[in-house]
């Protein structure tokens, strides 16, 4: 869809900023006009990892004269394969702060403003309020359906990109103009049933496909130029190497958006089912040690991947992915006379197991809170984590 | 009929609609969205709005990585 630009231009570039800009300059389409556009422009970018990387790097390349970063964690090693704005040194700094270096390095025009909190309902309307166009990159659903809600509620568009393993999915949500993201999914998938990037990982060089696609349209949006994908999801298969882009329209029964809400508890991080077998059936990795070195006789199943299983494991532990608990197939392959203990990554699907293992009668049961993670920090701190 | 499901033939009787074809592949209706000939069938139409033959759908899944 053709928009009108967002923002009004600034008044003049310097000397410097027509240097530093001249191949935007010479574009007609882009031109005088459509830079001093980028420099007002206020563009907020929630959650500086994966896509929040390549986004912030080309929006302040292009000359986006306010920007807005929005992260609460700090770098790990694990992060480094993909938010190619942090780098070795940056190693245990707040990702704000080392995208804010990366970003200045990159272009001194910049103004860069950092938000070191976890956006919640009771600040995002705020934080939005200063900007005129916000792109989504965080990691989870909650804070995705907080976006759209917020940037609804205040009439903003926002660029929303989402990545997994191979794909990525991307579009332009914006309420006054076209659907917005509850049109497109009403509401997330059950707890447990579509794994983060932690869990099912993501192909690095993904990131910069879909986060140069995002700033992209964030360019387009700012400068009213082309047209946007307003009512259209691109869909990118990374394997199959294909771009598709499918129509989306306003959900006419669609429950409108009048405040914020409870997004942890809508999005259900981990089901009640789960909650409820592992209250009172919950050990820590410390007691399951103390289990081993007492010689106790249980069975200890790792409910992750093959893949994971791979990369560490607890000593003594057998593979049963969490699908087999969901679809039964695992009860067989269990012993009936020994205490079964269950164990992920972190607890989130050992719980989910659990659930399903303790409703087939295996009431014994009890799962490792924290997961090979929580073995690995301390009983072994040599084995590796992801 | 013929249609093709997330690029795949598929046969499916006459009349099947966008819920059936759903339940036909997942568990849970929640987190999913369908693209029926490339355009995306909204929730509260799912229902009432039939396949026909050789029609394309395409059921996707919300992923949350960022």
């Amino acid at each position: 869809m053709s928009l009108p630009p967002l923002v009004e231009p600034a008044a003049e570039l310097t000397v410097d900023e027509v240097r530093r800009y001249s191949r935007h300059l010479i574009i007609p389409d882009v031109g005088m006009d459509g830079q001093k556009r980028l420099k007002n422009a206020k563009v907020l970018v929630v959650g500086a990892g994966g896509l929040g990387s390549p986004a912030l790097l080309y929006l302040a390349a292009a000359g986006v004269g306010t920007l807005g970063i929005i992260d609460f964690d700090v770098v790990d090693e694990s992060n480094l394969q993909r938010q190619v704005i942090h780098g070795q040194s940056d190693l245990g700094k707040p990702k704000a702060e080392s995208a804010r270096e990366s970003v200045e390095e990159i272009n001194p025009y910049v103004k860069v403003i950092l938000h070191k909190e976890r956006l919640e309902s009771d600040n995002a309307l705020e934080i939005f309020a200063g900007y005129d166009l916000i792109l989504d990159g965080t990691d989870n659903f909650a804070t995705r359906y907080l976006v759209n809600d917020a940037a609804v509620l205040l009439n903003k568009p926002y660029v929303w990109g989402s990545i997994y393993r191979f794909d990525g999915q991307v579009s332009v949500f914006w309420n006054e103009y076209g659907p917005n993201y509850r049109d497109l999914y009403p509401e997330p998938p059950p707890p447990g049933m579509v794994p983060s990037c932690a869990e099912g990982g993501v192909l690095g060089v993904l990131c910069a496909a879909v986060g140069s696609v995002m700033v992209n349209e964030a360019i387009k949006l700012i400068t009213g130029i082309g047209e946007t994908l307003v009512g259209r999801l691109m869909i990118y298969d990374a394997l199959e190497m294909t771009w598709r882009t499918v129509k989306v329209r306003k959900d006419p029964e669609g429950e409108p958006i009048t405040e914020l809400i409870d997004y942890e508890s809508f999005c259900g991080t981990v089901s009640e089912e789960a909650q409820e077998a592992a209250s009172g059936s919950t050990i820590t990795a410390r007691e399951l040690k103390e289990k081993m070195d007492n010689g106790e006789d249980f069975h200890l199943v790792d409910v992750r991947e093959k893949n994971e299983y791979e990369i560490v494991s607890i000593p003594g532990s057998v593979l049963i992915p969490k699908g087999e608990f969901l679809s039964g197939e695992a009860f067989a392959k269990l012993p009936q006379d020994k205490q079964v203990i269950l164990h992920c990554k972190s607890g989130g699907r050992s719980a989910e197991a659990l659930a399903a293992l303790k409703s087939a009668g295996f009431s014994d049961a009890v799962h490792v809170g924290g997961g090979v993670l929580a073995w690995v920090a301390n009983i072994d701190p040599s084995l590796p984590t992801y | 009929m013929d249609v093709t499901i997330n690029g795949e033939r598929r046969q499916v009787a006459p009349g099947t609609t966008v819920t059936e074809v759903v339940r036909s592949l997942t568990r849970a209706e929640r987190g999913v969205a369908v693209a029926l000939n490339d355009e995306v069938v909204p929730r509260a139409e799912w229902a009432r709005t039939a396949v026909a033959a050789d029609d394309r759908v395409d059921v996707l899944t919300a992923v949350q990585g960022g």
